[in-house]
């Protein structure tokens, strides 16, 4: 890719016997915001810190531009970092903290002054200068952590679960400011969470990382609406797995239950022996209870739960003896259903997705 | 990284020459009592001296008494403080920091204006009184170190929770120390009692200035006579240090952990 | 008949208060009768003189006597040279169990051993250090038989403050590595990969955050380590005898028998040693509030 600015080749990561990293693989463009996700162990943060030279990959190389960086060390790379826990200087004050790079650096007090209002007013928080870390609130201390970690203008900025550790309503608006700070400054960026909201509202692309390895990369587009695996497809997004038994595999006939359902033409049913059980996935969005024009699949179901969460009602409904997520937006003529109701719950046969394991 | 590691291991070295060096110097020295060879003839004729016995048997006794002392005195101050009082924890916690404030000799010569044959409270008057005055003495010194162990053993496990939990569940205050306290803090109480017991064996300065039959006196006056039998008593000494702090460490494995603070 | 009612009201709060000071009061007694007052005695003694009438007089003998200033001095001079070495070979080694990249076994196998020889001072540590140093020591023998060192004879004199300098500093140094360890853990690992993704070297790391951070607990300790070799009196009388002139000692000696002719003079030896320890104390308290609000 010409565009290609941070470069990762088969790279993989050993703690002694154990492998936490697999051949990984990524290209990252300049500017392009890109998101580690997964849950607790696979990899992710690890994978983050051998970008930032803390851990030293086993084998494999890292490229930033035109510069091999593996083996250097952490304060030659000219990258940024927020940490989960802020990690701001306790005995310097919020400007001090914001120009600690450049001091270091060796710049002079005017530069270091300038850029650090520059820097409060990004992150607008342009009067607390003089304030002691322990003075602010977790929210404010991240946008000063953020601030530090772009003052010295690096060259890709590295975020480690960053917003994990605050409120949700703080997480949400957090999430809006660093984003648009990315666009505006053109930082190449990584962004590690475990939250796949987060993911998918903040990023260019996401790499979607299980037990070590990047299972799928895509855009969230991509990732939420085909996902590769089982487990992509879980982890993005409500899923809905049915067990569906294989009628005939030459034209694509399931039984879920007692209703018979045809397949979309995307799903080949050919390798499957007859009466074997296949697990089929459908986006609670993708269902809607009773008929639909262009949804002309349905099985029959028990209204189990409605929750009415005001814009979307979200109902659980039991098909063959599977829980069944539906989610409806509100209609004002039209009441949601009852429990106990016994309904058709209708779907395009293209939105079924094979889940192979 | 691999710099920080090479001066790690130089200053772990010496620090080791500088610790350890004394006491194999203690050990070998001990051991060279027969002329020639290393023998146990030090410790031999320590142990058969019978004011070794003496000595040593009453410091024990001094220190299972201040103990007890020490525990009566803690266990119920600190566990109302938490309950009840928490408005009186500086006060409390203060006068706890004092010994370590105010030198055990100065302490002690405290007792000795105040508490002499013309007072009101004469300790000192006869010998029973003396050893009494001694037990307190002693109790005063391990007050910050018994206090902090079962303090924190009480924070540990949120003493105040634990009882409203208990009481809306209908216990009783029998039942609440019976059942709740006691066990917890019992692992905290042993640990002072050990710091408590090393403390007193080889105390030397009240002990010398009351004039009381001690081990710690017994130490200095072998010191001021012999050669080899100090350095056996020195190594007898070290070793039951060692054994009260080992036991201390074992027995902070079975302490409570907080049930309220999730592990990391 | 308003009287009655006006003394009726009152009476049921006055009840309630004592009940719940009711469990503090035995050890309250206990302080006042073992801790507080013997204290204040001997500090009103100080101020006194044989008639009993207020009187500065034991206070001034303090400065002008010869013997007391120069007991006084020298023990300031060992104990803040025990804290000084103490406390930084303390910090080292604690550096090297937290941050040295050691096998974990080396840091509880410290921590373990000092916490045995931080108590292991008075008299059983003064005979180990005379077995080492001593004139038959192995030590000296040691350097003497094979490497031709007598020191003895080029002036090694352990009886001298140098001796027990050295001698302190073997519940010194523990007491540091104990007390500072759990500071230096309050360095954040985030902070040094912070200021390495900034561009800053392990020293600037060091100067600019660490240290900066550190000094409170530093200092504050150093101060700790200088109250405790102060107030130190049983090492020293085993170790030097009472040739050795140190203020615990010339207590003791005054203690057993007057020799300075002056009972009030006691008080007043007394009284000093309370003041450099009590300021010592209250030093080391404000510094460790400080450093505590930001190691929060």
């Amino acid at each position: 890719m010409a565009d290609t600015f941070l470069s990762i080749k088969d790279v993989s990561k050993s703690f002694g016997p154990v492998q936490v990293v697999k051949n990984f693989n990524l290209d990252i463009d300049k500017g392009e915001f890109v998101s580690f996700l997964g849950p607790s162990g696979c990899g992710k943060t690890t994978m983050l810190r051998m970008v930032a030279g803390f851990e030293e990959p086993t084998s494999g190389t890292i490229m930033i531009g035109d510069q091999d960086v593996t083996h250097l060390k952490p304060n030659q790379r000219n990258i940024g970092m927020v940490f989960q826990a802020y990690a701001l200087f306790p005995n310097l004050t919020v400007k001090q903290n914001i120009g600690f790079g450049l001091k270091v650096a060796g710049a002079p007090k005017a530069e270091i002054d300038e850029r650090v209002q520059e820097m409060l007013e990004i992150i607008k928080l342009p009067q607390f200068g003089d304030r002691y870390p322990f003075q602010l609130s977790g929210g404010q201390q991240q946008r000063i952590a953020l601030a530090r970690a772009i003052a010295v203008k690096p060259q890709v900025l590295l975020l480690d679960e960053p917003l994990s550790a605050l409120d949700a309503k703080i997480r949400v608006s957090l999430r809006d400011e660093i984003r648009s700070i990315q666009r505006k400054l053109g930082i190449t960026t990584i962004f590690v969470t475990h939250d796949q909201e987060e993911a998918l509202s903040m990023s260019d692309r996401i790499v979607v990382m299980h037990d070590g390895k990047a299972e799928q990369i895509g855009t969230p587009f991509d990732i939420y609406n085909h996902p590769a695996t089982r487990f992509a497809a879980n982890f993005v997004g409500t899923l809905n797995v049915l067990d569906a038994r294989v009628a005939d595999p030459k034209k694509g006939l399931v039984l879920i239950g007692d209703d018979k359902v045809e397949v979309g033409s995307e799903i080949n049913l050919s390798a499957h022996a007859k009466d074997s059980v296949v697990a089929l996935a459908l986006r609670p969005e993708a269902v809607s209870v009773g008929k639909r024009k262009g949804r002309d699949s349905s099985v029959t179901g028990t209204i189990a739960d409605v929750h009415f969460l005001g814009s979307v009602i979200r109902i659980r409904a039991k098909v063959a003896g599977a829980n069944l997520l539906v989610d409806t937006f509100n209609d004002p003529d039209q009441a949601p259903p009852r429990r106990g109701d016994k309904v058709a719950l209708s779907f395009a046969a293209k939105d079924l997705l094979l889940l192979n394991d | 990284m691999k710099n920080s590691r090479i001066w790690a291991w130089l200053t772990m070295l010496a620090g080791a020459t500088y610790f350890f060096l004394p006491l194999i110097a203690t050990l070998e020295f001990s051991l060279r009592m027969r002329r020639g060879e290393y023998s146990l003839d030090a410790y031999r004729v320590v142990l058969a001296d019978p004011r070794f016995r003496d000595t040593f048997s009453y410091s024990v006794v001094v220190a299972v008494f201040t103990i007890l002392l020490g525990v009566l005195l803690v266990v119920p101050t600190a566990y109302w403080i938490r309950l009840k009082l928490p408005k009186m924890r500086p006060v409390v916690e203060f006068i706890t920091l004092l010994p370590l404030i105010i030198p055990a000799i100065v302490i002690v010569f405290g007792y000795i204006r105040m508490y002499g044959s013309n007072s009101v409270l004469p300790f000192l008057s006869n010998q029973r009184g003396t050893d009494l005055l001694l037990i307190i003495g002693y109790a005063t010194l391990a007050l910050p170190y018994m206090y902090r162990a079962v303090d924190t053993g009480l924070r540990t496990i949120d003493v105040r929770t634990l009882t409203e939990a208990a009481q809306i569940l209908g216990a009783g205050w029998a039942t609440i120390i019976g059942r709740i306290i006691l066990p917890n803090v019992l692992i905290a109480v042993l640990s002072g009692a050990f710091l408590t017991f090393a403390i007193v064996i080889g105390e030397f300065t009240m002990a010398a200035l009351l004039n009381a039959p001690a081990f710690g006196p017994y130490l200095q006056l072998m010191g001021a006579n012999r050669a080899y039998e100090p350095a056996a008593l020195a190594v007898i000494s070290f070793a039951i240090t060692w054994g009260c702090m080992s036991l201390i460490q074992y027995l902070s494995r079975y302490a409570p952990k907080s049930a309220t603070t999730p592990q990391h | 008949m308003t009287n009655m009612a006006a003394a009726s009201g009152p009476a049921p709060q006055r009840l309630r208060l004592p009940l719940a000071w009711v469990g503090i009061v035995p050890f309250l007694l206990f302080a006042l009768l073992f801790l507080i007052l013997p204290t204040l005695n001997l500090v009103i003694g100080a101020f006194q003189d044989n008639s009993g009438a207020f009187s500065l007089a034991s206070i001034y003998e303090l400065w002008n006597n010869p013997k007391i200033v120069a007991a006084y001095w020298i023990s300031i001079k060992i104990s803040a040279i025990s804290a000084l070495l103490g406390a930084l070979a303390g910090f080292f080694i604690a550096l090297a169990i937290v941050r040295g990249g050691l096998a974990p076994w080396v840091r509880s196998a410290t921590l373990t051993f000092s916490g045995v020889a931080s108590n292991f001072a008075g008299v059983p540590l003064a005979f180990s250090f005379l077995a080492t140093m001593g004139r038959l020591g192995l030590v000296t023998v040691f350097l003497r038989d094979v490497l031709g060192i007598d020191i003895y004879r080029s002036g090694f004199n352990p009886l001298n403050s140098w001796g027990l300098i050295i001698v302190y500093l073997f519940f010194q140094i523990p007491l540091m590595v104990v007390i500072i360890t759990p500071a230096i853990d309050g360095l954040k690992r985030e902070w040094s990969e912070a200021a390495a993704t900034l561009g800053a070297s392990n020293a600037q790391f060091w100067r600019m955050v660490a240290l900066p951070v550190l000094w409170p607990s530093l200092l504050g300790t150093f101060i700790l380590l200088f109250a405790n070799a102060f107030g130190a009196i049983a090492t020293a009388y085993a170790f030097t005898g009472s040739s050795l002139n140190i203020v615990p000692i010339l207590l003791y000696a005054q203690i057993r028998g007057d020799v300075l002719y002056n009972p009030h003079l006691g008080y007043a030896l007394a009284f000093g040693m309370i003041v450099i320890t009590g300021l010592a104390n209250v030093f080391y308290i404000w510094l460790r509030m400080r450093s505590e609000r930001w190691l929060k």
